[in-house]
């Protein structure tokens, strides 16, 4: 088949698989995962092909797999929409389609298919549990199946859908309508368990933030196309558009017109990718199922944000020399910077296990921006990808250790307890080893362990790139949350795994089926192997073995490939200190956590520890400044005015309507119409007929004599007027 | 005066005579008989307008049958008003108004026409009575009148017999 | 040697005695024996106007020949109907027969 094909039918599969599951196997869970696993399965295997014939091509980034077709008549020319895969979406296709096609086999498990039906399952909450009898009449309470499965494939294949039709769409409408797929499908997914309060009001908050994001997103577009006339990438990124672009200033800050739309395009991606000061959605969306929270924040929604960013690289960039950042870019770098060191302090003090990482990802995209913005494309781009192996990896991970608490949480029956708190965990590595080996491996990554991890790898290049071009504070920035990071990581990784168990329901977890655990194997994988493909050149010892294939591969998606940089060793052992110094210490810290212990982050922090654990009163502060006085707002502007006003006006056209018709009525309809002219008439006739019937007496006699009258007086009449 | 016009003169008296007495007597059967009288009177003029079978005709129709069956009706028709109460009921005024008006209206009308004097031009041919006959029964004449009036009798007769027939007898 | 104009009057005089007769008597016989009567005036005037206008022509005594018979099935009829009423209602005065009335 052809490659161009192959690339309009990669978000084919998943698109179709929601609508069979919507209309057809609703009823039938076996069924429906099939639908769902399959089709992730045929769109992960087109990728691959797409990514493997890339590889075969000479020069990939002069020539990409294009095809487009004529949509829109306008005018004299034609809106064309198309697909194109060139070096970074080929990258990002490579792990978009491994991560979704493992989500959704974990989903599988997640879900407890094959398990009974709960005892007191609702539809829209969480699956409560079900007991069982065994031979010898002995109870027992076991997870019960998800009462939403199909549903639940059903979103995350329409969500699958967006992502493809993100990543293969040549032009920023395109992108923009994958985009907003996933939008809705993130609000359908956060709030699946709609009868909770808080879930639906998270899904509500994740939309309205990210939709924040996405006015200035589509008024970023709407400049491009006014002054491109295209939002085709081919056009709008060509050396002649970016230079006009380039050359006319905006007059705001400094901003070129390049500037201008990269900028509001990038206030887009600061919401979907949860970056300061549009964060506060990401830490609530972990209301959502585990394997949502690992689509949205790891693999896929979140990445857009940063794909996308890296997409409009040409026009934030427009005008850089190669050393002074453009008023843009220097706008992206400090939301970067700021957002990986602020959500970095934050997660240090969160006890939900996937409290943590929610911040976690946040940090991260903060690296990835911050790279973007300094410059380091290609670091951007590969730490986009190890990112989405270790990120998802740690989300199922989490998933599963839920999963093995809930499981202890069943057997002793105490439901207050909450399975995802840190506190109530403990000594899990004897209990759950295949989730432990692979949680340590995806911590590890995040932490940038070095020379193992691809994490570390990904982490180094933007040191490297920070500190090579001089951008310190940057540099100084991101070590610090790489510090923070490691050190939150190892806390995560000791108060959850090691030591004893703090809980009676830690001492009965047990390890979940294999539809959960091979793919934190496979993601495990990658998040250790895919670091290699991008040592560079100059690195000593390993740089001699390695190609540096993935920055000649990535790098040429640019017309002018960025050059590599001079090999310095501070970022190098900056790195080291940081990663080591942070895993050492966190570990030394919590090692020894007893149950119902104080953190000892809180005794070292005292006031500071609370303010850090509210998330600095962020939520609080945009509840007051905007949502209430939103509703403030609709409540008046319902109740006064368009109760009060609108309403009343209604209400008085109607009142005037009627007042009109029983004037009408009375004045003139009852009195002339019915009685004058109708009744009138009648009576008329009446006294006319009572009067009259008198002639008729019966007596022929008398007839004939009125006869005889008449026609003498005819007579008369015909012989004056007629003879004479 | 010639002989035709004192005749002339005489029967228009008895007729004019009998007529009223038709109109105002009290007894029925005196009321029959008069107009017996008046039609005797109505066949004399005929005579001398040299209509003799016409004369016949009058005598032996009006006179032999139809004042019979006047004769007849008044004998059943008895048993109220024993011709005890008055002849004319009470509009008879107005009644006698408008037939003098009439006949006024009448002459009033005959004085302004031209022929109102004119007298007898030709002579009644002698085959008169030959030729009414023939025309009575000739296709080309008054045939069909002729039938049309026989229908219109045997109409009659079968209509009068039903009528006056006894309907509780013969139910 | 008489002029029309005495059978003509005559005819008129007796049509009114007759008019009279049929508007201002009690007894339904008597109504009828007035119809004669404007009958007879009716014939007068026709059997008149043939002899002098066209005597050689038949059509004048044919007319009153039809008006015979007409006039003697009428009275045939009428006098049937008086004898029905008669036994219906027990009387033959005219304007005690005014069931058609309002």
């Amino acid at each position: 088949m052809a490659t161009e094909t192959l690339i309009w039918l990669l978000p084919l599969p998943p698109l179709l698989a929601f609508f069979i599951i919507v209309l057809f196997t609703n009823k039938n869970k076996k069924l429906s995962h099939i639908v769902g696993v399959s089709a992730a399965a045929l769109s992960w295997a087109g990728a691959m092909v797409i990514f493997f014939r890339s590889l075969g091509v000479e020069h990939f980034g002069e020539h990409p797999f294009t095809d487009s077709v004529k949509w829109l008549p306008l005018g004299n020319s034609w809106l064309e929409i198309g697909v194109r895969i060139d070096p970074l979406s080929a990258a990002v296709l490579f792990f978009v389609g491994i991560t979704i096609f493992m989500i959704f086999l974990y989903s599988v498990g997640y879900h407890n298919f094959g398990q009974p039906k709960g005892d007191h399952d609702k539809f829209g909450l969480p699956p409560h549990g079900a007991t069982v009898e065994d031979e010898n009449g002995h109870k027992h309470v076991v997870p019960s199946v998800e009462p939403m499965y199909s549903r639940f494939f059903a979103f995350i294949g329409l969500f699958a859908a967006g992502m493809y039709t993100l990543v293969i769409s040549d032009n920023l409408l395109t992108l923009f309508v994958g985009w907003e797929i996933m939008g809705l499908c993130s609000y359908l997914l956060i709030g699946f368990w709609f009868a909770k309060k808080s879930a639906r009001n998270a899904g509500i908050k994740a939309f309205i933030t990210t939709r924040i994001g996405d006015v200035f997103m589509l008024l970023g577009l709407a400049f491009l196309y006014s002054t491109t006339g295209s939002l085709q990438y081919e056009v709008i990124f060509s050396e002649e558009m970016i230079h006009a672009l380039a050359s006319v200033d905006v007059g705001f800050l400094g901003l070129s017109a390049a500037g201008a739309i990269g900028v509001l395009l990038f206030i887009g991606a600061v919401g979907k990718s949860a970056q300061w000061p549009l964060h506060v959605w990401l830490p609530d969306a972990m209301e959502g199922p585990t394997p949502v929270s690992a689509m949205i924040h790891a693999a896929t929604m979140v990445s857009a944000g940063v794909y996308m960013t890296i997409r409009i690289f040409p026009l934030l960039s427009a005008g850089w020399d190669g050393h002074t950042l453009t008023p843009a870019m220097s706008m992206v770098a400090f939301i970067g910077a700021f957002t990986a060191l602020f959500a970095a302090t934050i997660a240090i003090a969160q006890n939900d296990v996937k409290g943590v990482l929610a911040y976690s990802t946040i940090s991260q995209l903060g690296y990835m921006m911050a790279a973007i913005g300094i410059g380091a494309y290609v670091a951007a781009v590969f730490h986009l990808v190890t990112h989405a192996f270790f990120k998802a990896l740690l989300f199922l991970g989490s998933g599963s250790v839920i999963h093995g608490m809930e499981h202890g949480v069943l057997h002793t029956g105490n439901h207050d307890l909450d399975p995802q708190d840190m506190r109530n965990m403990g000594g899990l590595y004897k209990k759950m080893p295949v989730t432990f080996w692979t949680f340590l491996i995806g911590g590890f990554a995040l932490s940038g362990f070095p020379l193992v991890t691809a994490g570390f790898w990904s982490k180094d290049e933007i040191f490297a790139d920070a500190f090579a071009h001089g951008h310190l504070t940057v540099f100084i920035t991101l070590a610090l949350a790489a510090f923070l990071t490691a050190f939150y990581t190892m806390r995560q990784i000791t108060m959850t795994f090691l030591g004893e168990a703090r809980t009676p329901e830690a001492e009965h977890a047990h390890e979940t089926p294999w539809t959960m655990t091979t793919p934190l194997v496979v993601l495990a994988f990658f998040a250790v192997t895919y670091g290699w493909l991008g040592i560079p050149e100059e690195f000593p010892g390993l740089g001699a073995l390695s190609s540096n294939w993935f920055h000649h591969f990535v790098g040429h998606t640019l017309e002018h490939p960025l050059p590599t940089f001079e090999f310095s060793w501070i970022p190098l052992i900056t790195s080291f200190t940081v990663s080591l110094g942070g895993l050492g210490i966190g570990y030394l810290t919590y090692r020894n956590y007893k149950a119902g212990a104080v953190d000892p982050m809180k005794k070292l922090l005292g006031p500071v520890y609370h303010f850090i654990e509210n998330k600095y009163y962020f939520d609080e502060a945009y509840n007051y400044l905007f949502v209430k006085p939103a509703i403030w707002i609709s409540e008046v502007f319902t109740n006064k005015m368009d109760q009060g006003v609108i309403d009343g006006i209604l209400h008085s056209f109607g009142k005037a309507a009627f007042a009109i018709g029983t004037v009408i009525r009375e004045k003139f309809d009852k009195p002339v119409i019915n009685e004058f002219i109708g009744d009138g008439t009648a009576e008329v006739v009446q006294i006319f007929g009572r009067k009259l019937r008198k002639v008729q007496t019966g007596r022929i006699q008398e007839y004939m004599l009125s006869a005889v009258g008449v026609l003498l007086i005819i007579f008369v009449a015909l012989y004056y007027l007629v003879l004479a | 005066m010639s002989a035709m016009q004192v005749l002339f003169l005489i029967f228009a008296a008895i007729i004019l005579g009998s007529a009223i007495k038709v109109v105002t007597t009290k007894k029925m059967i005196h009321a029959a008989f008069w107009l017996i009288a008046t039609l005797f009177g109505v066949a004399a003029l005929y005579v001398l307008l040299s209509a003799g079978f016409l004369a016949m005709v009058q005598i032996v129709v009006y006179v032999g049958a139809v004042a019979i069956l006047f004769i007849f009706a008044v004998m059943l028709t008895r048993k109220d008003l024993r011709d005890s109460a008055a002849p004319l009921n009470d509009r008879w005024t107005m009644a006698a108004l408008f037939s003098a008006l009439t006949f006024a209206g009448f002459v009033a009308l005959l004085k302004n026409w031209s022929g109102f004097g004119k007298t007898p031009s030709a002579d009644v041919p002698a085959d008169m009575i030959e030729r009414l006959g023939a025309a009575l029964v000739s296709p080309d004449a008054y045939i069909l009148p002729f039938e049309v009036a026989s229908v219109l009798l045997l109409a009659a007769l079968i209509g009068a017999v039903y009528v006056a027939s006894d309907a509780a007898k013969n139910k | 040697m008489i002029p029309i104009s005495w059978y003509l009057v005559l005819a008129a005089a007796l049509f009114s005695i007759g008019l009279f007769g049929v508007l201002a008597r009690k007894n339904a016989v008597a109504i009828l024996l007035g119809i004669e009567l404007m009958l007879n005036a009716v014939n007068i005037n026709l059997v008149t106007f043939w002899r002098y206008n066209a005597p050689a022509e038949v059509t004048g005594q044919v007319f009153a020949i039809i008006v015979f018979a007409v006039a003697a099935a009428e009275v045939a009829v009428g006098l049937a109907l008086i004898i029905s009423i008669y036994r219906n209602r027990k009387t033959i005065v005219a304007d005690d027969l005014d069931m058609m009335k309002w």
